[in-house]
């Protein structure tokens, strides 16, 4: 059981990284990714964030929104899926303002160090990205905490990895017109081509 | 009328959403591999952005600011429903290959950026024009690259073959790299550094 648990943790981390492989979360993912130190805060962030989302999210839907998923309360017939995005959208910018609020409150540190970049995580597509690909391949509630946790450290692991990278570049001499945006384009290319090496692992 | 005309047009080339404001690029990546999913994907992206654009700006004024973005957000979400069940009803093998995409345009940082920027301050006439003309700079980027990605990368044109595959008896070898994410970004990549050389003043300074 353990093992299970562990290969998804790893298949979410690196084979299936949501930066890199799905292309999710890409906006935030080149705008924050100019200097190490933001992006460790943000990478922080989205793993808790994504963490506390999944589970919420994987409840909302095997109880209340799945065909006959209200069999608890009398109306077996009743099929919600079709309210899933509201719903999911609806949720995380929820828990994101509430964890604003509490991290605010009791950790006044964190809150400091996180910034802008918390409220910003509501139009993350990582988050609502995972969120539907929790719900398409029909995890259940342990396996969608794993696999939120997991996704959120491959996330933070890409954009740390692609500021490190950034950081350095700026000595380099680069084409005028590829400056800025065109060469991180490229440079995140080549990234997901070295984190495709890992797609044919079977765990 | 020019202005009309330069309201539509401006995002296209000028001010691109993809390739200038660095907005909605998630999508535009994932969904390219074809020229189908592609097509569709923009079709869906303009019908969202141009009715959340007009729906935003019909009612700017009752919207009091601090619950806002859950309006818009609530408004995108609507939208992007009906054009989910669209799209699953008239084209389930699409919906299928667009996987949880076209759920993520509710995230697309074009259409709540563009509510914001531009529906929250405009008359409703000028933000349909606005809404469409993003919708089309989006649309223009993903039709290129899901060109050139189903071209080399399978040798085909909305599935009919352009290119006679060696397989099948003809000359043409597919670049398979093409039919992966990350050749997604290197094009993108290519297609900013065009446009830069042909316009120089949206050159980054560093």
């Amino acid at each position: 059981m353990l093992e299970h648990y562990l290969s998804l943790f790893i298949k979410s981390v690196f084979i299936e990284n949501m930066a890199l492989a799905f292309f999710l979360g890409m906006c935030t993912f080149l705008a924050v990714s100019k200097r190490v130190d933001t992006a460790v805060g943000l990478g922080i962030a989205v793993v808790v964030v994504q963490s506390v989302t999944m589970p919420v999210n994987n409840l909302i839907y095997h109880n209340i929104l799945k065909e006959g998923a209200l069999g608890w309360a009398g109306l077996p017939e009743v099929d919600l899926s079709f309210l899933g995005l509201v719903t999911y959208i609806g949720v995380i910018a929820s828990i994101v303002q509430i964890l604003e609020m509490t991290l605010d409150k009791f950790v006044p540190k964190l809150y400091n160090a996180l910034g802008i970049f918390l409220p910003l995580i509501t139009v993350n597509c990582a988050i609502l990205g995972g969120s539907l690909f929790m719900v398409e391949r029909e995890y259940n509630f342990t396996e969608s905490v794993v696999f939120g946790i997991g996704t959120g450290t491959g996330f933070s692991l890409a954009i740390i990895a692609l500021a490190g990278i950034r950081e350095k570049m700026k000595y380099s001499n680069i084409p005028e017109g590829l400056r800025g945006l065109g060469i991180t384009f490229i440079t995140v290319g080549l990234m997901s081509l070295g984190f495709m090496l890992f797609s044919g692992i079977q765990l | 009328m020019s202005k009309y005309k330069s309201i539509i047009l401006d995002p296209v080339f000028n001010n691109n959403p993809i390739a200038r404001q660095i907005l909605g690029i998630c999508s535009a990546l994932a969904v390219t591999s074809k020229l189908e999913t592609s097509i569709v994907m923009s079709l869906a992206v303009i019908f969202v952005i141009t009715f959340s654009n007009l729906s935003v700006s019909l009612i700017r004024k009752h919207i009091p600011g601090s619950v806002r973005i859950l309006v818009e957000m609530t408004i995108i979400a609507s939208l992007v429903i009906i054009a989910d069940q669209f799209i699953k009803a008239f084209a389930y093998d699409v919906s299928k290959q667009l996987s949880v995409y076209v759920g993520l345009i509710i995230t697309n940082c074009i259409i709540m950026g563009r509510a914001e920027a531009c529906a929250l301050k405009t008359p409703p006439k000028l933000s349909v024009l606005d809404g469409l003309g993003n919708g089309l700079g989006y649309s223009f980027i993903l039709i290129f690259v899901g060109f050139f990605r189903e071209l080399i990368g399978s040798g085909k044109l909305l599935g009919f073959s352009v290119l006679p595959l060696q397989t099948e008896g003809g000359w043409y070898i597919p670049n398979g790299l093409f039919l992966l994410a990350p050749s997604a970004f290197i094009l993108i990549g290519l297609f900013i550094w065009i446009i830069r050389v042909w316009k120089p003043e949206q050159v980054e300074e560093d």
